[in-house]
């Protein structure tokens, strides 16, 4: 493949040696082994005579058994075949894949963090119930918000609370209503959730701007409507200009504001949900306070509200006692009850907690780099790929293929490409609203050297896509595995190793 | 492709064929061509009652998922049992081998008001336009 | 700021190339009452010294020093070094959801062998690629049976833990699910004869934990003949999951639901977990979460993908089969990497010294007078004992001595003030359980 992948303008990779791995089982031999147990010192119990019918004497069937060597081998090797922030840039628009700080890491490891159970006794779990309460305080004062809980245990979840907050509360006025309005631009984690809360989903379609339709809004907001699902800055990276009025226009017909926090990247130190009119918002901490995404997860999701909202909180609570010590209370009536067992994920929000204590209100200027990147990518870019929203961008921008769509490359095409460039793909297909989307978020942790390598890497695609559109149409040329057959891996899904499976996929 | 004329056709990409007061029911060539790729087709089962208009179904490509609509009320006969191992006839023979299901129809007459063949590559030629436009 | 990689000059050079005159400027989109005119009032900037400090200074206000003995969903277990060494791996750490086939092999194989390893433990055919935690787990898979099943009641076992009946009663109410509790017998199982008299041609579900919160080991192929008789499924869920390197897999399910802590996590106050959903093959369809699946690529090598996506909330939005986007896996990573360290026979020693050690302590603690095993069917790692005095009033005693004495029972359960939940593991010293056992005499002697 020496011929399409050669190219004098691919500036920040070089081929490099790949180590081959089959799966672990495949290496298994018995009487192998990578871990070893202290010895036992008690009695040794009759598993036999203890368990009687439920014993399994033989052990899991299929583990494998292979030494310690083998096991760092195996993993660091398959890490080799993963792209990462570690790496360099990954502008998937809608992710906020910024620098995962690795002081983060080391405090959530603790002795004394990583270690507490979550029903010890509050009394010595101060120092968790504290990192906790100045967590609360922080994103409080980030959001403007009256009130926060910590628990839900991603993004997803988070919707999913803040639903059940506004159903509780709406019950409380006597009708919990019928509707939750979602523009067409939303994630799709918005309308699922809906649902899950019990509310059936109207999609509102967005103006010609790409914002949402305040006349048709007016006219949708009717007594049957709970709330409606914003996503600001929405998913096409532009600010929601009329929010204050859009809050109105719920307000005014009894019904509450929510916003998807997703993109709080645009915005935090610059403006504050609460002041904008929001009822109830999520925060991805996995987004915008820099906890690693770790291959998908794990996140946490916590929910920001104003004071109507907060008697019906999930259980338990964060309360700080007259003698100064903090508790946590289960007993309050109203709460919507729990959507997660214990207190979160606790390990995610202490290394949120370590971003935000490292920036202080300096956090402000990450909010400006990221702004300043996304506004500089679109620049360069501009004239190049069609822009098919124009008003101002913050920390994203949606770019199309409309015009490399001329020549039959789309933007999965291009996105492959950028691989070949040493880059991650941006976020294709996605928002709906616009046909061949390419979305892209540098984040604040890009310099403008990659920032530019980034440009020129977009602009060389471009030029391949109108030349020699094939070789663009087939890429990544360079990786170790080739695009994958994902049809034939959903008409017949292999989603486990079997051992009868194994002699056929060997290579 | 070539549309069967004795075929009845909806505008959500639908065929119907008549023959004694059972319909066959699939998706048009158009509409497979629209998917790409089958991978999953999920269908009622033997007794199900079909509303006119109502989703009884849906196909699944690797990255999108289509309703499918009852052209007219009645109740299910038969389902294609074959699209649960080779969902791959859906795009192969989306008139023929890729039929869907078969339905007793509770009012023959409801057909009657679709189009036939030639009106409906009348109507995918406009959308066509449509598109390019 | 340490993290952020620009110069004053290059922030003007960018700034001047978009043909702003401020950085201000990008941002007037926002109407201006509305920006903050003042910085945020928050603690910092602090260096890395400060952030690190800060932390060790709340550790020390938590239960560094004391021997604990609860366990009720937290487990604590060996871990290798190995395994953190693995996660804190830039290229796993930092990378994203594996949408990007082509430069996320390493993420998405780990996954296909995480699944593997789950369908091994659990004696089933399939498993997704990780939920947010157990509870999580636990709800979503009686919302999968209720999407095989479209029936209404869910029968849930008293001895569920309290907490994944919290999170499930809170996913139930608007779902339109009514859910029922079946009562626990004299000798802490499942009350068969009230879950025969309960399950009706209406029941979506029966929602059995094996071992049970009271640390008794269920007798799951018994239960399944009368949940599927009434066609229902059986979901089971497993809270404890290194029991299942001694106890036979819930291979009668029709869906098991794990929380996966016990496989290389710590504590961590309670998360992050990672939650399982196990089934058959044919109620794929059906699963919540992302699934790898193996596939070749088009010079014909193997690679595996995400699949079956078509069930998801970013295609099917309204109609998904879970909201779920955001998944657990670095934390499936830890429990891949971990189980494979232990493998075939490391879990089962594991296995068998978490038995030999929580018999032993409950050999020590029978010992002590007035002090009773509860429940009489088997255990594994955690049993029931009923004292002569309230579990409070004894753990009080027990913290003066640097123990954290056994969960009270009677929060959740309020007929078990008396009874405590201990908890044993391979990381409980002998010592330290005889220390235990001496401390809790010595409450127990102290006149009330």
């Amino acid at each position: 493949m020496n011929a399409p992948s050669s190219n004098n303008k691919i500036n920040k990779a070089t081929r490099h040696t790949s180590q081959n791995e089959g799966l672990i089982f495949e290496k298994s031999s018995p009487g192998k082994r990578a871990f070893e147990l202290p010895p036992l010192d008690v009695p040794s119990a009759n598993a036999s005579t203890e368990l009687g019918k439920h014993f399994r004497a033989d052990g899991v069937s299929g583990f494998p058994e292979v030494s310690e060597i083998e096991v760092v081998r195996h993993f660091t090797r398959l890490s080799t075949w993963n792209y990462a922030i570690d790496l360099g840039m990954y502008p998937l628009g809608s992710c906020t894949m910024k620098y995962n700080p690795r002081v983060n890491e080391f405090v959530a490891r603790l002795d004394g963090i990583a270690s507490e159970h979550p029903y010890q006794p509050d009394e010595l779990s101060q120092g968790c119930l504290r990192i906790l309460q100045l967590l609360e305080k922080c994103l409080l004062e980030i959001t403007g918000m009256d009130a926060i809980t910590l628990q839900p245990a991603a993004g997803a979840q988070g919707e999913l609370t803040g639903l059940l907050l506004i159903r509780s509360y709406l019950e409380r006025q006597g009708n919990p209503r019928k509707k939750v309005l979602i523009p067409d631009s939303a994630h799709g984690t918005n309308p699922a959730t809906a649902v899950i809360a019990g509310y059936e989903v109207e999609n509102i379609k967005s103006e010609s701007h790409g914002q949402i339709d305040v006349e048709k809004l007016r006219e949708l907001v009717t007594d049957d409507v709970a709330a409606l699902m914003i996503t600001n800055p929405s998913t096409l990276g532009i600010f929601e200009e009329r929010i204050p009025e859009i809050a109105q226009i719920l307000h005014a017909k009894g019904a509450l504001l929510y916003m998807d926090g997703a993109n709080m990247n645009a915005l935090t130190g610059i403006t504050r949900p609460g002041d904008l009119g929001v009822d109830v918002m999520h925060l991805n901490l996995h987004k915008t306070f820099s906890t690693p995404h770790g291959g998908g997860g794990p996140g946490a999701g916590p929910v920001a509200m104003k004071k109507i909202l907060e008697p019906f909180k999930p259980v338990p609570v964060l309360v700080e006692k007259e003698n100064g010590k903090l508790a946590l209370d289960s007993q309050r009536p109203d709460s919507i009850g729990k959507v997660r067992a214990f207190t979160g994920n606790f390990g995610v929000l202490v290394r949120a907690l370590a971003y935000i204590l490292a920036y202080g209100p300096g956090v402000r200027q990450a909010t400006e780099d990221a702004v300043l990147n996304a506004n500089y990518i679109r620049k360069g870019l501009e004239g190049v790929y069609d822009l098919p929203y124009s008003l101002p961008s913050l920390h994203e921008v949606v770019f199309s293929d409309a015009i490399q769509k001329r020549n039959g490359v789309n933007t999965m095409d291009i996105a492959k490409r950028l691989i070949d460039y040493g880059f991650h793909p941006y976020t294709t297909a996605f928002p709906l609203i616009v046909p061949g989307a390419l979305m892209i978020e540098p984040t604040e942790s890009e310099s403008k050297e990659e920032c530019d390598l980034f440009i020129e890497a977009m602009k060389s695609i471009a030029e391949e896509a109108a030349q020699t559109p094939e070789l663009v149409k087939t890429a990544p040329h360079t990786t170790r595995v080739r695009r994958l057959d994902e049809v034939a891996a959903a008409r017949k899904p292999v989603l486990r190793w079997n051992p009868a499976s194994a002699s056929k996929a060997a290579r | 492709m070539a549309y069967p004329a004795n075929f009845r056709y909806t505008k959500e990409h639908e065929w119907v064929n008549v023959e004694g007061g059972v319909a066959t029911i699939g998706i048009t060539d158009y509409a497979q061509s629209e998917l790409g790729d089958v991978v999953f087709v999920e269908l009622p089962k033997v007794g199900a009652k079909l509303e006119a208009g109502k989703s009884f179904g849906n196909v699944e490509s690797v990255k999108a998922v289509s309703e499918i609509y009852a052209p007219a009320a009645g109740e299910v006969t038969a389902a294609n049992e074959e699209l649960a191992k080779t969902p791959e006839l859906l795009n192969s023979d989306p008139h023929g081998k890729g039929w869907l299901i078969k339905v007793k129809l509770a009012n023959a007459a409801d057909i009657s008001a679709l189009m036939d063949g030639t009106a409906y590559e009348k109507y995918i030629a406009e959308k066509g336009k449509e598109a390019s436009a | 700021m340490r993290y952020l990689p620009k110069s004053p000059a290059e922030r003007q050079e960018m700034l001047s190339a978009i043909g702003a005159k401020s950085i201000n400027e990008l941002f007037e989109c926002i109407p201006e009452r509305y920006r903050l005119r003042e910085a945020l009032k928050l603690p910092g900037p602090f260096s890395e010294t400060e952030v690190i400090s800060y932390f060790q200074d709340r550790a020390k206000e938590n239960s560094v020093g004391y021997t604990s003995f609860l366990g009720a969903g937290v487990y604590n277990h060996l871990r290798s070094v190995i395994t953190d060494t693995i996660l804190l791996r830039g290229e796993f750490l930092t990378s994203y959801t594996p949408y990007q086939a082509e430069i996320t092999q390493g993420t998405l194989q780990a996954i296909f062998e995480f699944q593997t390893l789950m369908c091994q433990l659990t004696g089933q055919e399939v498993a997704n690629a990780s939920m947010y935690d157990g509870s999580t787990a636990t709800t979503e898979a009686v919302l999968m049976a209720e999407r095989l099943t479209g029936r209404r009641r869910v029968l849930v076992a008293k001895t569920l833990h309290p907490e994944y009946r919290d999170v499930l009663r809170t996913y139930a109410k608007n779902s339109g699910l009514t859910v029922e509790e079946i009562p626990y017998a004299a000798n802490g199982t499942l009350d068969s004869k009230a879950l025969h008299s309960a399950i009706k041609d209406d029941v979506v579900a029966v929602v059995v934990q094996s071992p049970n919160f009271f640390g008794v080991i269920e007798d799951v192929a018994a239960d399944a003949d009368a949940v599927h008789a009434a066609g229902a499924l059986l979901v089971v869920a497993v809270t404890e999951g290194v029991s299942l390197g001694a106890l036979k897999p819930p291979a009668e399910a029709d869906i098991v639901a794990m929380e996966g802590q016990s496989f290389g996590l710590a504590p961590s106050y309670g998360g992050p977990f990672v939650g399982v959903i196990a089934s058959r093959d044919k109620f794929v369809r059906q699963m919540p979460g992302r699934l790898a699946g193996q596939t070749l690529d088009t010079e014909g090598r193997r690679g595996f993908v995400l699949t079956l996506a078509a069930r998801e909330q970013h295609i099917r939005r309204e109609k998904a089969t879970s909201n779920i986007c955001t998944n657990q896996a670095l934390c499936a990573l830890a429990a891949t990497v971990h189980l494979t360290l232990l493998g075939k026979e490391g879990l089962r020693e594991m296995a068998h010294q978490n038995l030999s050690k929580a018999r032993f302590a409950l050999g020590e603690l029978e010992k002590i007078p007035g002090v009773k095993r509860k429940f009489s069917a088997p255990f594994f790692n955690e049993f029931s004992i009923e004292l002569p005095r309230s579990v409070r009033m004894v753990n009080a005693e027990l913290l003066k001595e640097k123990i954290v004495g056994p969960l009270a029972l009677g929060t959740p359960y309020p007929e078990l003030t008396k009874t405590a939940l201990v908890c044993v593991t391979e990381t409980t010293a002998r010592a330290e359980i005889e220390r235990f056992a001496a401390a809790l005499r010595r409450a127990l002697e102290k006149p009330l």
